[in-house]
């Protein structure tokens, strides 16, 4: 009898209690930087796309919504062909952007993505593409990386030494 | 007042009574509960009565049609009718005079146990006719102790003119020498009502809806509005027969009478929002054990004094 007219009491005194809710239309939640929300592309600090579609962030996708295609561009760099994620599978794990070499695949504090077909749902790579490099602004994977591409040959990234003539007689 | 206008004005406030619970439990749970529809939400019950209206009204193929549309109706008559007894203020109400009016509010309530058992046993489901079983169990068990314990303001104030009882408060309200009466009382109504700590006929852990399990559209509408208006209607009746019905100073009468109805509905909805409910044996214990003796012992100690002071006064 005490507890019950007790709990009625602190019942009672919510009245006062500021209201835990948010507004959500006119008031929006703070989202952290690391938010894990819609997928993106992002493009390295020269404009080029990022993704080498090495197929990683399709393998480690525990639901399988994305989808791509290699291709090789005339200087023999790797890109996606197409590139497809269906966010009415994606359950927004982060795997694929832990997964990803290049940090090309990056997910964003947005989750705003209601559609009312369906179909709309699966994104594009023009829809995933995004103009500028994401979270990690100054890294470009094929100037750190050994691999020749237009415009550098081996030996030539950040911090790589000259390649090493083995069959050569000179110290 | 026509009857009419207490009627229109008793369905439109059941209506918003739907928004105003809603509001509160919301507000002591730390939330806002309807807020989008018109100023504070307020045109919500428009809404909900709109989605009501247009829903499929289906009736099971295996429920007796009959009393299955027959069950809703008689919440509906029986609780509106015991709210035809109510004075509002003097001489205000549709038969606010009646000489028998406290009788006949308990014979309607009463009658309502008809609503509830039929539902449970026409829609042929076993959700609802469990529902409906415990419905009669708590009713019948609850309505026994709810008469006795208003026997004692009966005795003080020799009369079951509720009109006459509400006058015999000039002096002192009977929630003071009735305080048992008054506990009493509440718990009963609440079981009668079914409001929520003792909502078991519909107890949707366990019975998913109860006897409204195989309601639909405005047959399950009804059942709501019924509840709601047998709300008001025990609230109204705590207010007449404790707390002094219209009497009170400098305001008018009906705006006193609306004012202690609205804080014992608050009240309600705040038990609604604090309380868990019980176990049927728990409920059925609490009935019979303590609550009828209780009654019993309340009816007795006012015999008593109102013998030794000389009878009613």
């Amino acid at each position: 009898m005490i507890s019950q007219l007790r709990s009625l009491w602190q019942v009672l005194r919510h009245s006062i209690r500021p209201r835990a809710t948010v507004q959500y239309p006119e008031q929006r939640p703070y989202l952290p930087p690391r938010y894990r929300g819609r997928i993106v592309l992002s493009r390295d600090p020269d404009g080029e796309e990022r993704c080498v579609a090495c197929n990683l962030c399709a393998v480690t996708c525990p639901v399988d919504c994305i989808a791509l295609q290699q291709t090789t561009d005339e200087h023999g760099r790797w890109y996606p062909e197409f590139f497809r994620i269906n966010f009415s599978r994606c359950i927004f794990c982060g795997y694929c952007e832990e997964a990803c070499p290049t940090y090309a695949i990056q997910l964003v504090p947005d989750y705003e993505m209601s559609e009312y077909d369906r179909q709309e749902m699966v994104y594009e790579k023009a829809d995933l593409l995004i103009d500028g490099p994401g979270k990690y602004p100054d890294y470009n994977f094929y100037r750190v990386a050994g691999l020749a591409v237009a415009g550098k040959d081996k030996g030539e990234a950040a911090d790589e030494a000259p390649p090493v003539d083995n069959r050569g007689l000179l110290p | 007042m026509t009857p009419l206008t207490v009627l229109g004005g008793l369905l439109g406030l059941t209506a918003l009574l739907t928004w105003v619970e809603r509001r509160f439990l919301g507000l002591w749970q730390d939330r806002y509960g309807p807020n989008r529809v018109g100023p504070f939400g307020i045109l919500q019950f428009v809404a909900d009565a709109i989605k009501l209206l247009t829903k499929e009204d289906r009736v099971p193929a295996f429920a007796d049609r009959a009393v299955f549309a027959l069950a809703p109706v008689i919440i509906m008559v029986t609780t509106l009718l015991a709210f035809a007894v109510v004075p509002l203020g003097p001489g205000l109400g549709v038969a606010a005079d009646l000489n028998i009016g406290l009788l006949f509010f308990l014979a309607m309530t009463s009658l309502g146990v008809y609503s509830v058992a039929l539902a449970g046993w026409a829609s042929n489901s076993k959700y609802a006719l469990l529902g409906g079983l415990r419905s009669a169990g708590q009713m019948i068990s609850y309505e026994v102790f709810m008469g006795l314990s208003v026997m004692g303001v009966v005795m003080l104030a020799g009369s079951f003119n509720l009109q006459v009882i509400v006058e015999a408060q000039r002096g002192l309200w009977y929630c003071v020498p009735q305080a048992l009466g008054l506990v009493v009382f509440l718990v009963a109504g609440l079981a009668e009502t079914h409001r929520l700590p003792l909502d078991l006929p519909e107890g949707e852990q366990e019975l998913v809806a109860g006897y409204h399990t195989e309601y639909s559209g405005m047959r399950f509408g009804m059942f709501f509005l019924g509840e709601y208006v047998g709300l008001i209607v025990t609230a109204a009746m705590i207010v007449t027969l404790f707390f002094g019905g219209w009497l009170g100073p400098w305001l008018p009468p009906v705006i006193w009478f609306s004012l202690k109805t609205a804080v014992v509905i608050l009240f309600f909805f705040l038990l609604r929002a604090a309380l868990p409910r019980p176990r049927f044996d728990q409920l059925m214990a609490y009935g019979w054990k303590l609550m009828l003796p209780l009654a019993l012992l309340n009816l007795a100690v006012t015999g008593a004094a109102a013998l030794s002071t000389g009878g009613a006064p």
